[in-house]
């Protein structure tokens, strides 16, 4: 009996051995150039179309990493290996910039993202005829929004809440997501009965007939104006900036709009 | 660079609170596994350890979503307590219990495993009822045991990150606990008070640890035959 388990042993480890070989190997022989993405939450659903259509195009790999936007700056002022970062607001790229972490050339307001809000197709509440009210609703138990600290769709949440004189009769009921993502997720699993997210997540093809919402009024929140720059330390600054140019496009900004983004005029 | 005070009350209450708790349903499923002859004790055991394995994304997810409002058992929590156990603190603890489950039970399990069979044996003999020998010979010879396994847990349940991240939401003095708040603090680049938050946290939880492992042999080994 030892003896079988001795060779049974023996055959698993090997078995182990030859996965961890074979898989560096192969991530070695990859040939093509591959630019590493570093993206606020809120274009999870565009930018992975975006993405799609330039590897097509021109074969450059592109890996996307989302996180909230002020994650995403410590982790890229800490050495993270990021070629390019797309942030939900201006100040987190320049704050990179300031830390000497960017290229200040490469800044640019790529587009403007909008703030819905949002409730369950299934919701009794009718927040497409009555907007902000519905917040003062009783059945409304838990609001969720990004948090504000280091997101700025969260931000942009809590300026709507003040600019609406709700703030300090709904604090009580926020729940803070980790990113615009997770606030949304929040809203869509029920346990949140409404929220604000990304009009980019609410108008989604993947949100499809699962929610209804109201676009928040311009004048309630600082515009979003997103910026994207290329990173001081990226060893494929040439594609990263190819691709930032890429998103000048009239291809990447129909996507864009198809998402509910706006352009910045000029 | 003030320390948030209220999310570590917050933390040990919910700590204990799990330690508690599992002591109670530890021991039952710890009994079971180390005195049951069924041949199929091993997938028992292998329930119980998967949240050592498991991420604890994965548990945040089913409480999100296979325990949310749109699930049959999320509805009829609802209909029982008037909210979703998501963003309470009863949601926290029934996620740590869930996730700290082998910290306790393992502990439990091996020290009653390694009771001397004569002398349960012999209670028998003498009449004594399981229950009886139990609380009189197994218990007080599984005293170290069962206390690592309480420190396991609570040490455990003070670094609790990922459920809480999962289902919190995040509320101040109801599911913001430590590791929230010094993760929120890195994010905000206040890197003085996630440093401060974290040296207290690690000499809070040193300390308890430490105590426990310090007094555990020496007060509770129960010489058997004096």
């Amino acid at each position: 009996m030892r003896k079988n388990m001795r060779c049974v042993l023996g055959l698993a480890l090997a078995a182990c051995l030859l996965a961890g070989v074979a898989t560096t190997s192969a991530l070695a022989e990859s040939g093509s150039t591959e630019i590493v993405v570093a993206a606020a939450a809120d274009l999870s659903t565009a930018l992975r179309e975006i993405a799609d259509n330039y590897e097509k195009q021109t074969g450059t790999k592109i890996k996307l990493s989302f996180a909230a936007s002020g994650a995403l700056t410590q982790q890229i002022e800490n050495g993270a290996p990021f070629d390019v970062f797309f942030s939900a607001d201006m100040g987190y790229p320049n704050q990179i910039i300031a830390a000497g972490d960017a290229d200040r050339a490469t800044l640019f307001e790529y587009a403007v993202g909008k703030l819905v809000l949002w409730a369950p197709a299934d919701s009794l509440l009718d927040v497409e005829h009555k907007g902000i009210d519905i917040l003062l609703d009783p059945s409304v138990k838990k609001i969720a929004i990004a948090n504000p600290q280091h997101a700025p769709y969260g931000r942009a949440a809590e300026a709507t809440l003040k600019h609406y004189h709700l703030y300090d009769k709904v604090s009580g009921r926020l729940v803070l997501g980790e990113n615009i993502a997770q606030a949304a997720q929040f809203v869509e699993s029920g346990n949140a009965q409404a929220g604000f997210v990304a009009l980019a997540h609410a108008a989604s093809p993947a949100m499809e007939g699962k929610g209804k919402y109201w676009v928040i009024p311009a004048e309630a929140y600082p515009a979003l104006a997103q910026g994207a720059v290329v990173l001081t330390h990226s060893r494929h600054k040439k594609e990263a900036a190819a691709f930032l140019q890429y998103m000048k496009s009239k291809e990447a900004t129909d996507v864009l709009r198809k998402y509910g983004f706006t352009l910045p005029p000029g | 660079m003030t320390i948030d005070w209220q999310s570590f009350l917050l933390t040990l209450e919910l700590a204990l609170a799990v330690a508690a708790i599992l002591v109670i349903f530890g021991l039952p499923i710890a009994y079971w596994i180390a005195f049951s002859r069924h041949r199929w004790k091993f997938l028992v055991e292998a329930v119980v350890a998967l949240p050592i394995v498991l991420p604890p994304t994965v548990l945040g997810f089913y409480v999100l979503v296979a325990l949310g409002p749109r699930s049959p058992l999320g509805r009829w929590w609802i209909s029982l307590t008037g909210h979703t156990l998501a963003f309470t603190f009863t949601g926290l603890v029934i996620g740590s219990i869930l996730y700290s489950l082998p910290f306790a039970v393992q502990p439990f399990a091996a020290s009653f495993s390694a009771v001397d069979r004569k002398l349960i044996a012999a209670s028998a003999t003498l009449g004594a009822s399981p229950l009886r020998s139990f609380f009189s010979i197994i218990l007080p010879l599984s005293i170290p045991g069962l206390v690592t396994g309480m420190a396991l847990t609570f040490a455990h349940t003070m670094g609790e990150f990922g459920v809480v991240l999962m289902v919190g939401g995040n509320i101040p003095g109801v599911t913001r606990t430590v590791s929230i708040d010094i993760f929120d603090r890195v994010q905000a680049s206040d890197y003085a008070g996630a440093n401060a938050t974290a040296l207290v946290l690690l000499a809070v939880c040193f300390g308890v640890l430490a105590v426990v492992y310090g007094v555990n042999r020496k007060a509770w080994t129960v010489d058997p035959v004096k």
